[in-house]
């Protein structure tokens, strides 16, 4: 993995230009799709957010996370706590969601700088076990509803705009990836994104250019907790129902599938990351109820041997030997 | 007293079984540095294969040493197959191809057998033994079954030429190749080994928890407690580790927390030796140079 990965400083113009067709697309699905279909690339953006922030982690800062199922689940018992018991707006519970995860990350960071490679893998795979007990525990049943989780409602249209309630709730969680995107890009191109990335590749030689690597480490943990953190509140407003269970350990296996697939240290990557993870179990259930898994294990271990640039790697090369070409 | 006298001991009971799955993840880590996040899938199948034998007719200690001598030849396989091409990748690739490995077990297991809970016979008498009521047979069984894989393993390591080999392939592959240990094969029956191992974990723990694909996930976290609270690199300090957590695990979760916290108490065991002593209290201190 070169640092010629990170996303350079301005995009050129076709790029821009490309960019507003995208989203003239992106506007234009909900209208022809069925509300289901509108509802499935909601959660797609949610996913895309968590894989972002998940890829500033493991692929950029090299830090191997198989718990951030948990921060998720932080971010969408955060939102549903929010609507159920406090009758926050939908709109407000992100922030919120955003602030709690940016906390547990960091404080999760603190203890994992003494940890490397497989070990913090270890740590965090415990705390995905570990979580869906935590969230049935009786102590917190007053807010998280034990087992049986909480139901929230999905938010209507504002403004009297004539879509329905899974077309409104697409264009917002459109917008907040757009958001969140733009943010991460402007991170990782910019000052603290190369910091990372060095700490990733010899941290030695990047604590001799004066990186403080315990505070970059466990920040970036904060930062892609509260990524995740903001997909999970909004996937919980689009699922209407968080549940312990919905939330263990293959949850986090699941993303660390998408950033493999999708490919390591890229933007883009997230997005086919979170396709992957969408819509490939959606295809398989109807073979078995265990196929999507197999599936997913024998993609992530193939794509481990053959493409370690994931899809976006793939991408990457075809549009590289296109342009040469003309 | 009655019943801290038996919470100990079924603590113990519990823990010989992290302890011999513990076991097995210091058989790998020994052979090759790496934490085996599949070994609790592995052991789970393995059981499925014994369930199958049973199944099929077979008495039950028949079932029981077939099913460790296909879990140690699986073991092989799956080191030559799988995890050969990728030898010395990076961390993150080796995790990546692990847990890959354990959603492939857990869905096939899931896919053949389904996921319905399953009972599993336990070849140890229902009546507690030696006219006692603390402890059950099966729970004295499988401590017994501990002890006796650890004391095999230590015979296997201290007295024989393979073991030596194993040993020195582990410690200094470079020397050993030079000296005419062929440390692949080396690396392959470690494997073996540690598949072997787990088969008799999952064995023992099946009667208990009962057979299904996801039976592994909580044992597996003890295992990883065990292992690291021993030291990683010290099959006794696993054993230790195991019957450790066991204990603690039954004497918290029956005067301190319940029951619904267990799967913390492994997290935090975890995360407090990882900070505090990462080598285990009898592991050796990893020096490396810079």
């Amino acid at each position: 993995m070169a640092a010629g990965n990170l996303p350079g400083s301005a995009l050129p113009p076709w790029k821009w230009a490309a960019l507003a067709v995208l989203l003239a697309l992106l506007c234009a699905l909900p209208f022809v799709l069925s509300n289901f279909s509108v509802f499935q690339l909601t959660l797609v953006m949610a996913y895309a957010i968590v894989l972002l922030g998940l890829n500033m982690l493991t692929g950029y800062n090299g830090q191997i996370s198989l718990g951030h199922g948990a921060f998720y689940a932080i971010g969408a018992y955060a939102a549903a706590i929010l609507m159920d018991h406090y009758g926050v707006p939908y709109w407000m519970t992100l922030p919120v969601a955003a602030a709690v995860c940016l906390v547990a990350g960091f404080l999760f960071g603190l203890p994992a700088l003494r940890l490397e490679g497989p070990y913090l893998a270890l740590a965090t795979f415990g705390l995905a076990v570990a979580l869906p007990q935590l969230l049935k525990h009786k102590a917190l049943e007053k807010w998280t509803g034990g087992v049986q989780g909480i139901t929230i409602l999905k938010p209507d249209p504002p403004f009297g705009l004539p879509i329905n309630a899974d077309q409104w709730l697409y264009f917002f969680a459109l917008a907040v990836a757009i958001v969140m995107f733009a943010l991460g890009r402007n991170l990782l191109a910019g000052r603290i994104g190369r910091a990372m990335v060095a700490i990733r590749d010899n941290p030695i030689a990047a604590e001799a250019m004066g990186i403080d690597i315990a505070l970059y480490k466990s920040l970036t943990f904060g930062v892609s907790a509260m990524f995740t953190g903001i997909g999970g509140a909004l996937g919980a407003i689009a699922v209407q129902f968080v549940a312990p269970d919905s939330f263990n350990v293959f949850l986090s296996i699941a993303f660390l599938v998408g950033i493999v697939v999708g490919g390591l240290s890229t933007l883009q990557g997230a997005i086919y990351g979170a396709l992957f993870i969408q819509f490939v179990p959606n295809v398989a259930d109807r073979i078995s109820r265990a196929a999507p898994w197999a599936i997913y294990g024998i993609m992530v271990i193939l794509f481990m041997y053959l493409a370690p640039g994931g899809v976006a790697g793939f991408v990457q090369r075809i549009s590289r030997s296109w342009r040469r070409r003309t | 007293m009655d019943t801290f006298i038996a919470q100990c001991l079924s603590g113990l009971a519990t823990g010989g079984i992290y302890a011999s799955l513990a076991l097995a993840l210091v058989m790998i880590h020994q052979a090759t540095r790496l934490v085996n996040f599949a070994q609790g899938e592995l052991a789970m199948f393995s059981t499925y294969i014994a369930w199958s034998l049973i199944q099929a007719g077979l008495p039950y200690w028949a079932a029981f040493f077939a099913t460790l001598a296909v879990s140690f030849a699986a073991g092989i396989v799956i080191e030559r197959v799988v995890l050969r091409p990728v030898q010395g990748a990076s961390p993150l690739a080796m995790v990546v191809v692990f847990i890959g490995l354990l959603v492939i077990l857990n869905s096939v297991a899931g896919w053949i057998y389904s996921y319905t809970v399953r009972p599993f016979p336990s070849p140890f008498p229902s009546e507690p033994l030696l006219g006692q009521h603390y402890i059950s047979s099966h729970d004295l069984g499988a401590i017994g079954v501990t002890l006796a894989m650890l004391l095999a393993i230590y015979a296997f390591f201290r007295f024989t030429p393979l073991g030596l080999a194993m040993r020195a392939a582990a410690q200094n592959p470079e020397s050993a190749r030079l000296a005419g240990i062929r440390v692949g094969w080396m690396r392959a029956l470690g494997w073996g080994l540690a598949c072997a191992i787990g088969a008799v974990a999952g064995m023992m723990v099946a009667p208990i928890v009962f057979l299904d694909p996801n039976m592994m996930a909580g044992v597996l976290l003890y295992a990883f407690a065990a292992a690291l609270l021993g030291g990683i690199d010290n099959p006794f300090g696993a054993v230790f580790g195991g019957f450790f957590v066991g204990v603690l695990e039954n004497l918290l979760g029956a005067y301190v927390i319940g029951q619904e916290l267990k799967l913390t108490v492994a997290l935090v065991v975890i995360v407090a030796v990882l900070v505090v002593k990462p080598a285990g209290l009898f592991g050796r201190a990893m020096v490396r140079r810079v």
